[in-house]
């Protein structure tokens, strides 16, 4: 794909976006086209925003352990909107045992603390449609 | 040795080294000089540049005695859940040893929204405990006597809101508002720039602040009103002179916001306090929290003309980093907490959390809290560092980093009053770039290999995903409705009506209307936070950020 455009997210009321600001400039460096929404949006600003863009990825970001709840929301509302084949992934302190269950809500990847940003770049390259 | 023998000497030694350490490349390129001399700190004047503890300009530390009067206050940073669940740590903290308690409030609390409000769906109970109004405030603290303890609550845009909730708890104890002891963080400006919980813009939430100062010089005098944090912008990403540099400025501008509200400089700067992190490098630390209690000092004096001892002295409060702490091997996380803890420690800090070894993964289970509060008591009772005060001063490198941090945050300082002041500053998106460029080139230089965390990019190795994490139960969110109801069934609608009427009414006026007396009887009332801070959101508005990246 030649223009991967990628819509980096905090969803919810966390304001830790130190993670998700590098991650978006990394992005960026490495010739994605990436919108930063900034922090404390809805599921459904996020959804909308990404169809507003017409983005190919929506990466996520949470620190407050509300990624349970608000992560499969923003892909339920993608998919009511019709955006099934944009490529979601997460990212945040999130334990391992929550991770299966963001799988299986259509979260193709999380990437925990410590993690390199070319693993997130290479992920992108490889997944998305 | 005279100066100039000295040199001729040095310049030796480093050439003889050099030949020898030609062999030895790997480490050349650090930042720090390989030794430091007295060539390092030319024209130190003991007296104007560190003086005595308890005398400006407060280098060595704030009080004559320090660690030798008493030990720091051992506060650890807890909350999660229900004000029960709470409660019951708070009480285990006091009775293994902590000396007071700092209150960790979930996101909505710290927005302004009840648990019942859509936009706090996933979040009641997670980072910290959801309170909705004196209700639950009054079971916080439950069995913990108000007039013992000295309590911080880590609240910022409402926290006019929860400081009247504990004063009226205080009250139903039986404990006058002027024997309260504690903090509220009340930082509003760096939330803007660098932790994300704003409600208002700029002007009223300064009106709130200047508010809080007012109020609690006549009414609540031990009351630290304000915690100017640089902990949440070292957490972004910022260096450690950036740290101290952007909160200081930050200072600045609180001071003279009140100033201009037509307060006394001495009338409330005694109760300005700081909160500095903890970060891995320990000697970098120690100079930092030097540096700021001398630049602090200095601006106080003689910027503002501050009169009393008391206005220049930079107290403060520390919590180690918690953006240092790993996913990776966790047990590591232990060691790193005891170096920031002793690097805090011989910086001569007021009070002390410090987190726990499983933090990058979740919020911390009772075992791993009990280590982190160990942590502190072996460093008071066993390590020695806190057995004479400022330990490392006159260290030739202490002194010269010291120096050298002072000069790189005046130089910002001066640069934020160039553009205005820290408000300018923010507002033109200034302090939030100067921290994220921060933050990306220690990102890089960590993929690049060229700052080693250990377990994270060395000395890696395969593991199991740890078990035992603390769980928050889904359910905290109903508990909380169910008790919203049973507070809007008991309570007299007619005067939560009248009194948050008044409260819109007073916001309508201008700063000199001190709105904490109208916000302490809609919270007797049983008014919730959510409608407190509805009525200012109405009159107010709300803040939207513009993030450049």
């Amino acid at each position: 794909m030649a223009n991967i455009k990628v819509l980096v997210a905090k969803p919810g009321l966390d304001g830790h976006d130190r993670g998700a600001k590098v991650v978006a400039r990394a992005l960026r460096d490495a010739g994605f086209e990436v919108i930063y929404t900034g922090i404390r949006l809805t599921p459904e600003q996020i959804a909308e925003a990404a169809l507003q863009d017409d983005v190919n990825v929506v990466a996520l970001s949470l620190l407050s352990g509300a990624h349970n709840t608000l992560f499969p929301k923003v892909v339920e509302l993608l998919n009511a909107k019709g955006m099934k084949n944009v490529l979601v992934i997460g990212g945040g302190v999130i334990p391992e045992a929550d991770i299966p269950g963001l799988k299986a809500a259509g979260i193709k990847e999380v990437f925990t603390p410590g993690t390199p940003t070319t693993k997130v770049v290479e992920f992108i390259k490889a997944n998305v449609k | 040795m005279a100066n100039d023998t000295l040199k001729t000497e040095f310049k030796r030694y480093m050439d003889e080294a050099d030949a020898k350490c030609a062999k030895f490349p790997e480490r050349a390129n650090l930042e720090p000089n390989r030794l430091y001399t007295p060539l390092d700190i030319e024209g130190f004047d003991y007296e104007k540049d560190l003086g005595f503890p308890g005398e400006f300009p407060f280098t060595r530390g704030v009080q004559p005695t320090m660690y030798r009067g008493r030990f720091w206050t051992m506060r650890m940073y807890a909350g999660f859940s229900t004000a029960e669940e709470s409660n019951k740590r708070y009480r285990y903290l006091l009775a293994n040893g902590g000396s007071g308690l700092s209150c960790a409030f979930d996101l909505p609390t710290q927005i302004g929204y009840d648990s019942t409000d859509p936009m706090a769906e996933g979040e009641v109970g997670k980072v910290g405990v959801a309170i909705d109004s004196l209700a639950d405030m009054e079971i916080l603290f439950n069995q913990i006597d108000l007039s013992k303890v000295s309590t911080s609550m880590t609240i910022n845009a409402p926290a006019s809101v929860l400081l009247c909730m504990y004063i009226a708890v205080a009250e139903k104890q039986g404990v006058p508002a002027a024997k309260l002891r504690g903090t509220i963080q009340n930082d509003i400006l760096k939330e803007y720039s660098a932790r994300g919980t704003y409600i208002f813009p700029p002007k009223p939430s300064m009106r709130l602040i200047t508010n809080i100062f007012e109020y609690c010089s006549k009414n609540v005098p031990l009351w630290n009103t304000i915690s100017i944090s640089g902990y949440h912008i070292r957490e972004a990403g910022s260096t450690a002179a950036q740290e101290i540099a952007f909160t200081i400025a930050d200072g600045i501008a609180y001071v003279e916001a009140a100033l201009k509200a037509g307060m006394d400089i001495d009338a409330f700067a005694g109760r300005l306090s700081f909160f500095w992190n903890a970060h891995n490098n320990v000697l970098e630390e120690v100079a930092k929290y030097r540096a700021s209690r001398r630049i602090w000092a200095r601006i106080m004096k003689d910027r503002f003309h501050a009169k009393k001892a008391k206005s220049m002295m930079l107290r403060f409060h520390t919590q180690t980093a918690g953006s240092m702490l790993t996913a990776q091997q966790p047990n590591n996380n232990i060691v790193r907490v005891a170096l920031q803890v002793a690097a805090a420690v011989m910086g001569g800090t007021q009070s002390l959390h410090t987190n726990s070894k499983d933090e990058a993964l979740a919020l911390p289970t009772t075992e791993s809290v009990t280590i982190a509060l160990r942590t502190q008591q072996i460093v008071a009772y066993e390590s020695g560092l806190a057995d004479t005060i400022d330990p490392l001063g006159g260290s030739y490198y202490v002194e010269a980093l010291t120096n050298k941090i002072e000069k790189e945050a005046m130089d910002y300082i001066k640069k934020i009053d160039e553009l205005g002041g820290a408000p300018e500053a923010i507002a033109k998106g200034y302090i939030q770039k100067e921290i994220q460029d921060s933050a990306y080139k220690w990102q890089m230089d960590v993929e690049q290999g060229k700052r080693i965390i250990v377990g994270v990019n060395k000395f890696t190795q395969e593991e199991e995903p740890p078990k035992n994490l603390l769980r928050v139960d889904g359910s905290v969110g109903k508990l909380q409705a169910k008790k919203i109801a049973d507070v809007k069934a008991k309570r007299d609608n007619a005067k939560v009506k009248a009194t948050l009427a008044a409260l819109e009414d007073a916001c309508h006026k201008d700063e000199k209307t001190n709105l904490i007396p109208f916000i302490l009887e809609a919270v007797r009332a049983y008014a919730t936070e959510g409608e407190i801070c509805g009525v200012m959101r109405k009159v107010f508005g709300e803040f939207k950020a513009h993030t450049a990246l």
